[in-house]
C-alpha cells in the first residue's frame, strides 16, 4: 500500500513538467525544497521530540551560502554549492546544538529561536556584508558540470533543475528513511519517550541529539539552497522566526507522527499559500484559521486523517 | 552626560512598556504553562485601538490633554477579548507544548490580517499629542513629560501587580494554582475561572502597553512579530514565570537597546540575543527563575 502510494507520487512528480504550466511547476520547486528541509526538521521534532522554533536558521544559511558562493565567489557548480552550504550549516549547528541539547521542551524552542534571530539581525543590519534587507542575488548554477546556456531561466528551473531536485528528494528521503529505522533512530525515539530509562539502557542521549541536530541542519541547508536558486535571491526574512513557525506549521499540517507527513505538509502548504494569496489579501488570516483547525481538530495532520479514513473504509 | 541621560530615559521608557507585555507573558506562562506568541499581537491591537479611541474621543469633543486616560481605558476595553481567546486555549492545556505554541502562532497570523482589515496596511500615528504635556528636565536633558508619566504608570502597575499577587486572596489562590494545579482543583479552586481571568489580565497588560506606547511611536503591522522576540528575550533573561525577572529583564533589554542605538546601531538587536544566549548558557533558569527539571 505504502510502496504503491510512493511510486504513484513519484510518477506524478516526474510527469508534472510535461503536463502542467511552468508557473505551477515553479511552485513545486519550493515544495521540494521544503520537503527536504522538513525531512531533517522532523528527525528532531517527530523522532527526537525536540521542537526547534528556529530551524529557519539553517534554511537561511543554505540560501546565503548559495548566494555568496554563486554571486560573490563565482562558484558555478551546484554540487559544490550544496556541499559547502550544507557543511557551513552543520558547522554552525554543532555549537548551537552543544548548548541546545541541554534543554528540552520550551527552552529548546526558545534557544533555537534566539540563535536564528541572532543570524537574522546580523543579515539585516550588516548591510555591507549581507546586502541588508534586499539580500544577495543567487545566480544560476551548473548541474553536473553542464550549464544549460541554451535554456532561459524558467526553462532551466522547470527542466533540468526540477528533475535534479526530485532526485535529491528521493535520495535524501531514502537516506532519512534508513536513518530513522536504524538503531540510531530507535535511540532517538527511546530518548524521547523516556529519557532516564533510555540512559540506563546505554543510550547517549545528548550525543545522539547533537548528531540529529547536525543532520537536520544539513537537510535544512539543502532545502535553503534549492529555495534560493528558485527565487534567485537570499533575503533575511528566511531567517526570521515566523519562517521557522511556517516550518512547524507544514510539519503539523502533514502530520509529524508519520515519516511522510512533513512531505505531504510541504506540498499542501506551498499550494495552499499560493492559492490563498491569489484569492485574497487576507491570506494570513485563513492560513491561521487552518492551522487553528488542525491543532484543535486534527492533531495528527493530513496523513493521520487519511489513515483514519482508510481504516474506517476498510472496516465497512 | 547628555548622552548618558538620553540612554537612561530612552531605555527606561522602552523597558516600562516591555515590562507590561512581558508581565502578561509571565503571568500566563506561570499559571497556564503556555508561552503565548500572540502577546505581541495584543500589544499591536492595543496600539491601533488606542489611536482610534483617542481620535473618536477628540472628535466627540474631548480636550486633547485627556488622551492619557483614554488610552488606558481603551487598552482595558480591548483587553476584554481575553476570555474569547482563552476558550480556544482550552483545547491544548493538556497537550504537548508544540501544539500550544502553534495555536498561539495561528493567532499571530490571524491577528496580522485582522489588524490589516480594520486599520489598513499603512502605519498609523497619533499626531504630536505627546507634546501637549510639555517637557520636564531630567538631569541634563529635556524629556517629554508623557514618557515620564508612562514610566511612572508602569512602576505603579508593577507595584500593584506585586501587591495583588502577594497580598490578596485571589492572588494567593492564583499562585497556588500555578504551583500545583491538581491540588488546587482538589481543594475546590475554580481553575476554569482562574485561567480565564489570568489570561484576560495578561491580555490587558499587553493591550495597555501597546496603547501607552502609541503616542511616541507609529503602530504598524510589523509591531506584533517584532515585539514578541523582545518580550521573549525579557522573559528568558529574567526567568520564565518570574515577575521580578520580567522587571529586571525589561530593564536590561530596554537599556541595552537604547545604548546600542546611540553607540552602534548595527548591534541593536544582536546585543540582546547575545545576552539571551549568555544567560541560557550560564544561568539556564534566568536571573530570577526556578531551575527546570
Amino acid at each position: 500500500m505504502r510502496t504503491a502510494l510512493i511510486v504513484a507520487a513519484l510518477a506524478v512528480l516526474l510527469a508534472l513538467p510535461s503536463v502542467m504550466k511552468p508557473y505551477y511547476v515553479t511552485l513545486v520547486l519550493p515544495a521540494l525544497a521544503y520537503a527536504i528541509a522538513l525531512l531533517g526538521f522532523n528527525l528532531l521534532f517527530g523522532y527526537a521530540g525536540l521542537l526547534s522554533f528556529g530551524h529557519a536558521l539553517f534554511v537561511a544559511i543554505g540560501a546565503y551560502g548559495a548566494a555568496v558562493l554563486s554571486s560573490r565567489m563565482g562558484v558555478k557548480s551546484f554540487e559544490v554549492i550544496l556541499l559547502v552550504s550544507a557543511a557551513a550549516a552543520v558547522s554552525a549547528a554543532i555549537p548551537v546544538a552543544l548548548l541546545a541539547v541541554r534543554y528540552v521542551k520550551i527552552f529548546f524552542g526558545i534557544l533555537t529561536l534566539a540563535f536564528s534571530m541572532l543570524f537574522h539581525s546580523f543579515l539585516f543590519k550588516f548591510y555591507d556584508l549581507t546586502g541588508g534587507d534586499t539580500g544577495i542575488r543567487v545566480l544560476r548554477p551548473s548541474l553536473l558540470g553542464r550549464d544549460f546556456a541554451s535554456l532561459d531561466k524558467t526553462a532551466f528551473l522547470v527542466g533540468p533543475f526540477y528533475y535534479y531536485c526530485v532526485a535529491l528528494l528521493v535520495v535524501l528521503g531514502f537516506l532519512m528513511w534508513r536513518l530513522v529505522h536504524s538503531p540510531f533512530g530507535l535511540h532517538l525515539v527511546a530518548s524521547r519517550e523516556n529519557r532516564r530509562k533510555s540512559e540506563y539502557l546505554g543510550v547517549r542521549v545528548r550525543f545522539i541529539r547533537l548528531i540529529a541536530f547536525a543532520i537536520s541542519a544539513f537537510y535544512g541547508a539543502v532545502g535553503g539552497v534549492i529555495l534560493a536558486i528558485n527565487t534567485g535571491q537570499a533575503d533575511p526574512e528566511l531567517a526570521y522566526w515566523t519562517h521557522s513557525g511556517e516550518l512547524v506549521f507544514m510539519t503539523v499540517l502533514g502530520g509529524f507522527a508519520s515519516f511522510m507527513g512533513p512531505l505531504v505538509g510541504a506540498f499542501t502548504f506551498v499550494f495552499l499559500k499560493s492559492e490563498l494569496m491569489g484569492a485574497t489579501q487576507y491570506w494570513r488570516f485563513w492560513l491561521g484559521a487552518i492551522l487553528l483547525a488542525i491543532v484543535v481538530l486534527f492533531p495528527r495532520g493530513l496523513v493521520g486523517l487519511g489513515q483514519e479514513l482508510w481504516a474506517r473504509a476498510r472496516k465497512q | 552626560m547628555t548622552a548618558f541621560f538620553d540612554i537612561l530615559i530612552g531605555g527606561v521608557f522602552h523597558a516600562a512598556v516591555l515590562f507590561l507585555v512581558a508581565a502578561g507573558l509571565q503571568l500566563v506562562f506561570g499559571v497556564q504553562k503556555i508561552v503565548n506568541l500572540a502577546c505581541g499581537s495584543f500589544y499591536a491591537l492595543g496600539a491601533y485601538f488606542g489611536i482610534s479611541a483617542v481620535n473618536w474621543a477628540i472628535a466627540a469633543g474631548m480636550p486633547p490633554a485627556l488622551f492619557l486616560p483614554v488610552l488606558v481605558a481603551s487598552g482595558l476595553v480591548v483587553g476584554m477579548i481575553g476570555p474569547a481567546i482563552e476558550v480556544l486555549l482550552l483545547t491544548v492545556y493538556e497537550r504537548d507544548e508544540a501544539f500550544q505554541l502553534l495555536l498561539t502562532f495561528a493567532l499571530v497570523l490571524m491577528f496580522q490580517d485582522i489588524l490589516r482589515f480594520f486599520w489598513g496596511a499603512n502605519p498609523q500615528q497619533l499626531g504630536d499629542l505627546v507634546m501637549s504635556y510639555g517637557k520636564v528636565a531630567v538631569g541634563a536633558v529635556q524629556v517629554p513629560t508623557y514618557n515620564v508619566l508612562v514610566i511612572g504608570a508602569s512602576i505603579a502597575i508593577a507595584a500593584g501587580l506585586g501587591a495583588f499577587l502577594k497580598r490578596t486572596r485571589f492572588g494567593r489562590i492564583l499562585r497556588a494554582t500555578a504551583e500545583n494545579r491538581e491540588m488546587a482543583l482538589a481543594l475546590g479552586v475554580n481553575v476554569r475561572w482562574i485561567y480565564a481571568s489570568v489570561f484576560t489580565l495578561g491580555t490587558m497588560l499587553g493591550t495597555v502597553g501597546g496603547a501607552l506606547v502609541v503616542p511616541t511611536a507609529a503602530a504598524s503591522l510589523d509591531m506584533p512579530v517584532e515585539l514578541v522576540v523582545e518580550a521573549f528575550a525579557v522573559v528568558v533573561i529574567g526567568g520564565l514565570g518570574s515577575m521580578r525577572g520580567a522587571l529586571a529583564g525589561a530593564l536590561i533589554v530596554g537599556l541595552m537597546r537604547a545604548a546600542a542605538i546611540s553607540w552602534y546601531a548595527e548591534l541593536e538587536i544582536l546585543s540582546i540575543y547575545v545576552v539571551v544566549i549568555a544567560v541560557l548558557v550560564f544561568r539556564p533558569a534566568g536571573l530570577f527563575g526556578k531551575p527546570a527539571e
